[in-house]
């Protein structure tokens, strides 16, 4: 009997001899990963509207523009999460929250580095 | 039987890294969905972190090993300016033109949001360890972001096979 009721208790983290950390570190992880999909949209768009943008992602001529979008972006990544990590780290953020932003941040980016759309940024003639 | 230098590193962008990234996918989504305290013992949940944290870190270096490869290692190889590279190729061709304009062009920019938010999965694993057993939201959030990251690759690594088969970068 007593066997059966164990067996129907939920793990607690006693059980497993640690203690609890905060969810605001896992927020801004989260909140980064968005930002930097969205961010390189923006690059994407950027490079295609801007002669002179598109000249400074190319950090690599054999790769071409898209080597300075993608380390751009893991830059602006990097740096958003080091910031939201130093902001959040001893806080208490809605993950729930944080998930929807970065979703729709996401969907920003991913839409924005589809060819027809990010090619309607690009100078008239 | 031999490979040349680039058939090697085409085999290990799309391959090598393409088989852990699956691997670490399925390990990691199973370890992720399964991880609730009312299925698992103590011991169980201990078991399950240690295995799903490899999955996911594994997932997150394979990400990262392919994109890496396929921009700095492949890309240029198939944008080279000869008129046997892979693009002069398809581009020449008004019936294969839009593999490149629209398949490569959309799939050198997505895979990059995979390995992001592979390493986001990655860090929420390792950051709570057996802890996750206790943030549902946590959980899900990772679930969902493991299945966007995957299916992001899988949009790349899917028109990368496509418009290999139809221009081989050779």
């Amino acid at each position: 009997m007593t066997t059966n009721s164990m067996k129907e208790e939920s793990v607690s983290l006693e059980d497993l001899a640690v203690q609890d950390k905060p969810d605001g570190p896992v927020a801004a992880a989260i909140l980064a990963g968005g930002f930097g999909a969205f961010m390189l949209g923006l690059f994407t768009i950027l490079a295609e509207a801007s002669a002179g943008f598109k000249a400074l992602t190319t950090l690599n001529e054999g790769v071409g523009g898209l080597s300075g979008k993608a380390v751009f972006t893991v830059i602006v990544w990097l740096a958003a999460w080091a910031g939201l990590h130093f902001a959040l780290r001893t806080k208490h953020f809605d993950v729930s929250r944080a998930l929807v932003i970065a979703l729709v941040l996401v969907a920003i980016g991913v839409v924005t580095t589809i060819p027809p759309v990010f090619v309607m940024f690009a100078p008239a003639g | 039987m031999t490979l040349s230098n680039r058939e090697t590193w085409t085999l290990v962008h799309g391959m090598i890294f393409g088989v852990i990234f699956l691997l670490g996918f399925a390990g990691g989504l199973e370890g992720l969905y399964s991880l609730r305290p009312q299925l698992l013992t103590a011991a169980g949940v201990r078991d399950r972190v240690r295995r799903l944290r490899i999955g996911v870190v594994a997932m997150a270096v394979a990400a990262w090993g392919t994109v890496i490869t396929g921009t700095w290692v492949i890309y240029p190889w198939y944008r080279e300016k000869g008129p046997e590279s892979a693009k002069s190729v398809l581009v020449a061709d008004p019936a294969t033109s839009q593999w490149h304009s629209f398949g490569m062009e959309w799939k050198e920019h997505i895979a990059w949001i995979s390995p992001i938010l592979a390493t986001v999965v990655a860090f929420i694993v390792v950051y709570y360890g057996v802890r996750l057993i206790k943030h549902e939201r946590a959980r899900r959030a990772a679930l969902v972001l493991f299945i966007l990251a995957f299916g992001l690759a899988a949009v790349a690594g899917g028109l990368g096979a496509l418009i290999t088969k139809t221009s081989p970068v050779l």
